[in-house]
């Protein structure tokens, strides 16, 4: 809880590396210091603050513009239902309110284990499925009452592990090139990537 | 009817592994930059003025001419928009994921052409998959030497980042969008004199383009900008990729021939949507995003072109077609919209943010049967004071669009449903049941 791990502090320099200006790397840090504790700590906010030179009122002012971040504590997946047009009239609110009664909350809710929190979003462009939703954005479509129930026992048995990571993972390949830590005003080197034609494969 | 075109920015979706860099090679990838390193930047800017290429991101603004208006300094930065929010559109989304090279190659093309100094992909940040593809498609890229110093051995270098957004629909507006990649609160910001090709991203001149639009750059360096403009009609020239849901039974992305290819075709074609489920009657349909007006079937045979759709009242804006079907509550369909759009405004103006609320409780009340008779007129008042005059395309009281936008369902709903609409308050209740 709290602030950034060597790891992620290393990471952070990376991503500050990459801009003409600092503060650009402020939302991509953000992502990882909800990826490190599943939410935006305090500690974390001022963290980040701290290594672009803001103030922290600056951090939060910002992270609480985007419905992505959360400044409290949320459970370990996020179900993110749509009930936007292409979801409504194919049974999104129907949907929602059976994922309140089997999750047992409303919209803003998280379960008393901690495991999941219910939200209502909106379109969130996975309509040639609808009524679709998202957990951790993982997208899952054409949901039904069924299928949503198949999804939360899949999610609580850990056989979806693999396709949906906790809460705050977003973007799990990470930038390889051009990354030099902990010089901020210096553009991004390619280095050692000037690689021949013959040499590229496909990852 | 569907046309005989190939389509150009869907051509490898759906082959194996087509997001990485091998399959990308082995379907002609990077040609279209191999062949743009070779020529003048001005004559790769030539190519896309002659393609009539629209930009494919809402607004409908021709590329070359964007390009054209760029402001002479240094440093030149190039903005692709990947910020897809504009609801039941679904097409960014999918190019990002299944051919993240394509709009990588797009990217540097663009560069080139107008001499950008660095180049920043903002993927919206929902869109995980999406960003692990353009991610490792980037990795790649500069392994190949597609990116980063001496590209391909032809002296031009430039750095690409691919950047998450963090979920906010404002900040697909572009100059929302810079302030966004500037680290800050989705803002829009005033034009005058915040045009991004003139002050842009750290106040320097910008260039921002959607990811359908730069998809589009290779086929067309590659093919000539005239083989482009000969697909489509007049300036809705090339094929277009829409986005189709709602009712009808093959709800996809399908790209086709502008202009040519109807809206009919698009919802009823056995190659295309495919009618509507349960061989039902459409009531209307959302012919461009839902910040567009709605049409009746009585549009239904209209082309999918720019200026005839713009002239029709409505607009083909992000390319999202939304069928209705005759079981549709059009009360409940104007108030989910009218919803978002409360929901999504930044706040810095005054009739949008308070008067999308002020619409979003009173369609609310009106679903919920407890609307007043006074109500139809009190929602076009307040329409009016967000959009005077009410007429398409809309007066602006505010910095950027979206305020504008909010009226378009409640006004096409009361001009098209008004008996619906006064059904729900003379019963007291949704006559749909809900």
């Amino acid at each position: 809880m709290a602030r950034l791990t060597a790891e992620n502090l290393q990471r952070a320099r990376q991503l500050i590396g990459l801009y003409p200006q600092s503060r650009s790397a402020l939302i991509p840090m953000l992502h990882i210091a909800q990826e490190q504790d599943g939410w935006l700590t305090p500690d974390g906010m001022a963290h980040v603050a701290e290594l672009l030179d803001i103030d922290p009122a600056e951090v939060y002012g910002t992270a609480s513009f985007y419905d992505m971040f959360f400044t409290h504590p949320v459970g370990r997946y996020l179900v993110s239902v749509c009930t936007n047009l292409a979801c409504l009239i194919n049974g999104a609110d129907e949907l929602l309110e059976h994922a309140e009664a089997r999750l047992g909350v409303a919209p803003g809710g998280t379960t008393a284990d901690g495991e999941f929190t219910l939200e209502e979003v909106e379109c969130i462009a996975f309509c040639g499925a609808a009524p679709c939703l998202a957990v951790n954005w993982r997208f899952f479509g054409n949901i039904g009452n069924d299928d949503f129930d198949r999804l939360v026992e899949d999610l609580v048995a850990g056989r979806l592990a693999d396709d949906v990571p906790p809460h705050g993972t977003l973007n799990r390949v990470g930038r390889r090139v051009g990354l030099t830590a902990g010089a901020a005003s210096s553009p991004p080197a390619t280095h050692e990537d000037d690689a021949t034609p013959e040499q590229a494969r496909p990852s | 009817m569907i046309t005989d075109a190939a389509p150009i920015v869907t051509a490898r979706i759906g082959s194996p592994q087509s997001w990485t860099l091998r399959s990308y090679l082995d379907q002609g990838g990077y040609d279209g930059l191999r062949k743009a390193l070779t020529m003048d930047p001005g004559e790769v800017s030539e190519e896309v003025l002659t393609a009539n290429l629209l930009g494919r991101g809402g607004a409908g603004f021709e590329a070359g001419k964007k390009w054209g208006m760029l402001r002479k300094a240094d440093p030149v930065y190039l903005v692709i928009n990947g910020d897809e929010s504009e609801p039941c559109t679904f097409k960014d989304h999918m190019l990002m994921e299944e051919d993240p090279h394509q709009i990588i190659e797009g990217t540097l093309i663009c560069a080139y052409a107008v001499g950008a100094s660095q180049a920043f992909i903002y993927v919206r940040g929902e869109f995980a998959l999406g960003l692990e593809r353009m991610t490792a498609a980037l990795n790649e890229a500069y392994a190949f030497g597609a990116v980063g110093r001496n590209i391909l051995g032809s002296g031009f270098s430039i750095d690409v980042v691919v950047h998450p957004g963090a979920g906010a629909y404002i900040c697909g507006e572009e100059t929302a969008l810079i302030e966004s990649l500037e680290g800050k609160r989705g803002y829009p910001r005033d034009k005058p004199p915040w045009f991004p090709a003139a002050m842009g991203l750290y106040k320097a001149p910008t260039i921002v383009n959607n990811v359908e639009t730069v998809s589009n750059l290779p086929w067309i360096v590659t093919n000539g900008g005239a083989a482009f403009a000969g697909l489509g009609v007049g300036r809705s020239a090339g094929t277009r990729l829409f986005s189709v849901s709602g009712h009808v039974k093959r709800p996809a992305n399908y790209e086709v021939e502008m202009a040519k290819v109807t809206f009919r075709d698009l919802m009823y074609d056995p190659k295309l949507g495919g009618g509507i489920r349960e061989d039902r009657e459409l009531k209307a349909f959302v012919p461009g995003g839902v910040s567009a007006p709605w049409f009746g079937p009585d549009q239904l045979d209209m082309g999918l072109d720019q200026d005839a759709v713009g002239k029709a009242g409505s607009m083909l804006g992000s390319g999202s077609v939304v069928a209705m079907d005759d079981q549709t509550c059009m009360v409940r369909a104007a108030w989910r919209i009218t919803r978002f759009f409360h929901r999504e405004s930044c706040g810095q103006c005054t009739p949008c943010r308070e008067g999308g609320g002020w619409l979003d409780k009173v369609m609310r009340r009106i679903e919920l049967g407890q609307g007043r008779e006074s109500d139809l007129d009190l929602l076009l008042d307040v329409c009016d004071n967000i959009a005077p005059g009410l007429g398409w395309p809309p007066q602006k009281t505010t910095i950027c669009v979206l305020g504008p936008s909010i009226p378009s369902s409640i006004v096409s709903g009361i001009k098209m449903f008004r008996d619906e609409f006064l059904v729900h308050i003379k019963e007291g209740a949704c006559p749909f049941g809900r």
